[in-house]
């Protein structure tokens, strides 16, 4: 918490030690440029969807830090809220496609396959779901709260599952492209740009949201609960919040996901998913705000690299992860130290 | 006689059936510091968390200036001017001293439900940390970790987190607890600057300390207060030194 | 829907309900007295379930197959515990999901090595293949009746190990407090392993007993460990009477749920009756902790 020590007489370098936090966050977006030209001038397509889907799930991992990292919060639900944004673009898309109306109830609604639509719509179905399930799971202790966001992820893989007018255990095609406003998203080069936006945006967020008076009571909470209740505020509400925000950012993820890769399904919102996500944030170390990001780049990474060398690249996986929280003494959140210059922006201030 | 600002009522909690808090009555009256002493396992830190709202009581009533808070939740006596020091320090570890004191100011000014803005860009705020910091003598550890700091410097930090919350009745459970001799008696010093603007409960081993600094002390043996009076009554009253004095010796 | 097919399912959820305490029990004891998060429990279902099925081919015992499988299933365990799960009874939720979300990988690729990617047959003697008249109308499977018999004489022996005998007291003891117990001068590092066995031994027994009804493949551990954390989060960590309790509970619900309602609720049936539940009692229905 070097941050709140940064408190210099003088008004600039206040505002200098403001703007240095977003540093990293900068230098990331940066890059993501640099590999976006790259891969055009080399006409190098995969390199494209590869790194755009690492965008968006660092988008995911950025926001599951939020409230594991800050937050302490180990929540093993954030694949559901994948699934939920990414179903609301690809089932609004079906009918689209199909020109007829999707009912709810008397209500008739008609499709869409303009995201600048289903974007806030995907927010508007994620608040609700995360704050109901978010406050189930925030009443009780800590180590009940990790069973729970997992039988709540297992509830909504079932839910899919089950819709059989949507394509159930298969999952759902996108078939006609995907626009923004006058924007063609189903172009590789501008869906790559536009993911990069929500990233930056999302980056901006949360590097706001964790130094923030709200940001810094989530750290406490985390740190002290009884502390925190003792100097008068109650924790519930404010790790709700963070929660339901975590939640609605994985959620745009979410629809980000299925518009690129044209389909959504049950697997991409199994537990074991949600597994996966803890991991990346993991790898990239829980302190920093953008060190998840590279976390998500270092595991799809290696996931592509282990899965080309071998059949059995998940015994490789799991030994590689077993290993990493087995010999780092003190928790795994060590390996964050590997990325020195993304660690400082970080609470722990000292390293 | 004017009105107790803190009055406990008859108080009775069990675990078990074993009553920790027995039928137990007093009485702070604004301005004092009233120690409250008795021998291990009296339930003295039963008590302060029941003053303070972490444990609700089974039976009795808890006022404060003449308000029922019995079942108010911690949060709303904290902001009510409810301030707890706790007997094993209870810090942010990972937070620096002077952030430790900034969230106590700001859970009084209750603004927690700021996004964007920087905390420690409230200048205001963060005055207001360092004053409580510099008070309690913690002035050139402000930017060290909480969890770097020893131990004596924790218990320091704590009274400037209660400090920081503005309150109107310290509860200060063995603030010098675990302390060594020094540490102690500057402790003490601190306390006998402090209680001339404040209202404190202060529970205390240390008698050189109780004895020092309280106007008036209760003793408080299996659940309930036997006595209550001036430091010299006290050491002088015989059901004291059968209860609690020759109880100490062994 | 005739009153035979309903009494049918009634009994199948009960089963399933049974199969389902097999499984919790290990998870709620071990989560209860070492405080370990354990994701790796249902690769334990899955490897007794793939062990059974190898015995039973290879020798055609299948009662000797299952204790076998069983003993080697909590053999498994202890050298789990022993070799890498002890170090973890310290360290935060996170690393203990972390540490054991890598086994479940590890094991299922394992298995996936050894025995092949696709699904092992585990049949049935003859003796259980067949079905019997339970009453006009309702022939059910003998082998489902083998398991609910199997199943609470399970449980009824694991209530008399815990509340009954010394070393149920220990492990009593550690679960509501470990200090306490070290103090008695219980020895808490074998407890430990045993309990861990033990654990390793039952979701064993449940893998095999689930193997001729569904299938012996990989990953199979994994919905049914979710389900049995459900059980365990309802019950109350730590209490076995709970997770009893809860098991049969979710396997009633679950199992009549997903044929009297609308699929995509029926699914979600018992979720939505934990979340009930914990709105009701966040701690379940027999807290340990208090």
């Amino acid at each position: 918490m070097a941050d709140l020590s940064l408190i210099n007489p003088d008004r600039q370098s206040r505002l200098l030690a403001s703007a240095q936090r977003f540093v990293p966050a900068l230098v990331l977006v940066v890059a993501l440029v640099g590999i976006l030209a790259y891969a055009q001038s080399a006409g190098d397509t995969f390199l494209i969807r590869v790194f755009t889907r690492i965008m968006i799930f660092g988008i995911v991992a950025v926001a599951l830090n939020f409230v594991l990292g800050f937050g302490g919060m180990v929540s093993l639900m954030h694949a559901s809220f994948i699934g939920v944004g990414g179903y609301v673009v690809a089932i609004l898309a079906y009918h689209d496609a199909n020109l007829e109306p999707l009912m709810i109830g008397p209500f008739a609604f008609t499709g869409t396959s303009d995201l600048a639509i289903l974007l806030p719509l995907a927010i508007v179905v994620t608040v609700p779901f995360a704050a109901l399930t978010g406050l189930i799971s925030l009443r009780t202790s800590g180590t009940y709260f990790i069973m729970i966001t997992l039988a709540f992820n297992q509830m909504a893989y079932y839910f899919f599952v089950a819709l059989q007018a949507y394509g159930g255990e298969d999952g759902l095609q996108i078939i006609n492209p995907i626009t923004f406003g006058g924007l063609d998203l189903s172009q590789r080069s501008t869906f790559y740009l536009f993911t990069l936006s929500v990233l930056a945006l999302t980056l901006v967020l949360v590097t706001l949201l964790v130094d923030s008076k709200f940001g810094i009571v989530l750290r406490a909470a985390a740190q002290n609960e009884r502390r925190l209740s003792a100097i008068g505020i109650a924790p519930l509400r404010y790790k709700l919040l963070a929660f339901v925000i975590s939640g609605t950012l994985t959620g745009m993820a979410g629809a980000l996901l299925a518009t690129g890769q044209q389909f959504i399904s049950p697997a991409d919102m199994s537990w074991s998913r949600s597994g996966e996500l803890v991991v990346m944030v993991v790898m990239g170390g829980l302190g920093s705000v953008s060190g998840p990001l590279v976390g998500a780049a270092v595991y799809l990474g290696l996931e592509l690299i282990l899965e080309s060398w071998t059949e059995y690249w998940h015994l490789a996986f799991g030994l590689l992860i077993v290993a990493m929280v087995t010999l780092l003494r003190g928790g795994i959140a060590d390996l964050g130290t590997l990325v020195p210059w993304l660690g400082r922006n970080v609470s722990g201030g000292k390293n | 006689m004017s009105k107790p600002f803190l009055e406990v009522r008859n108080l009775v909690k069990r675990f078990g059936g074993l009553a920790a808090t027995n039928n137990c009555s007093l009485e702070v009256m604004r301005g004092e510091t009233h120690a409250l002493i008795g021998p291990n396992g009296a339930g003295k830190t039963t008590l302060i968390s029941q003053l303070q709202g972490q444990i609700r009581p089974d039976e009795g009533h808890i006022f404060l200036d003449g308000q029922d808070i019995t079942e108010t939740s911690m949060e709303r006596r904290a902001l009510s001017g409810m301030a707890r020091s706790f007997q094993i320090s209870s810090v942010f570890p990972k937070f620096t001293a002077i952030a430790n004191a900034a969230l106590a100011v700001q859970a009084r000014k209750g603004d927690s439900f700021r996004f964007l803005g920087a905390a420690w860009l409230d200048r205001a705020m963060m005055d207001e940390a360092r004053e409580a910091i510099e008070l309690v003598g913690l002035g050139d550890r402000a930017e060290v970790l909480a969890q770097d700091l020893s131990h004596g410097e924790r218990r320091q930090l704590e009274l400037a987190m209660v400090l920081a919350m503005r309150p109107s009745l310290l509860l200060l459970d063995e603030p010098m607890a675990g302390m060594g001799k020094q540490d102690s008696a500057r402790m003490t010093r601190l306390l006998a600057d402090l209680k001339k603007n404040y209202t404190i409960l202060l529970v205390e081993h240390d008698m050189n300390a109780v004895f020092a600094l309280a106007d008036r002390v209760s003793v408080l043996v299996a659940g309930r207060t036997i006595a209550t009076g001036s430091p010299a009554d006290i050491r002088a009253n015989d059901d004291v030194k059968a209860a609690y004095l020759g109880h100490r010796q062994h | 829907m005739g009153l035979p097919l309903l009494l049918e399912q009634a009994i199948n959820g009960v089963q399933f309900g049974v199969m389902l305490f097999l499984m919790s029990a290990g998870l709620t004891l071990v989560f209860g007295i070492m405080n370990l998060i354990n994701l790796a429990h249902g690769s334990l279902y899955m490897i007794g379930a793939y062990l059974a099925a190898t015995l039973y081919q290879m020798t055609g015992q299948f009662v000797l197959s299952f204790l076998a499988a069983m003993l080697l299933t909590a053999l498994v365990g202890a050298v789990l515990e022993r070799l890498l799960l002890r170090r973890f009874y310290d360290r935060s939720h996170l690393d203990q999901v972390l540490v054991t979300f890598g086994l479940i990988l590890v094991f299922n690729d394992l298995v996936r090595m050894l025995w092949g990617p696709v699904s092992v047959p585990l049949p049935l003697p003859s003796l259980l293949a067949g079905s019997v008249q339970l009453m006009p109308g309702l022939q059910y499977p003998t082998f489902r009746l083998a398991i609910l018999a199997v199943g609470v004489l399970v449980a009824g022996g694991l209530y008399v190990l815990i509340s009954h005998t010394r070393v149920g007291m220990w492990v009593r003891a550690g679960a509501s407090d470990r200090p306490m117990a070290s103090a008695m001068g219980v020895n808490v590092e074998t407890i430990f392993v045993l309990v861990f066995a033990l654990g390793a031994a039952l979701a064993g027994l449940a893998g095999m007993m689930a193997g001729p009804i569904t299938a012996v493949q990989i990953g199979m551990g994994e919905p049914v460990l979710i389900l049995a954390l459900v059980v365990t989060v309802i019950g109350g960590i730590g209490s076995v009477r709970g997770a009893f309790v809860a098991a049969l509970l979710i396997g009633v619900v679950d199992t009549l749920g997903r044929i009297l309602l609308p699929p995509a609720l029926g699914s979600m049936v018992i979720f939505i009756l934990m979340a009930t539940i914990l709105a009701w009692r966040p701690k379940g229905l027999f807290s340990v902790h208090g």
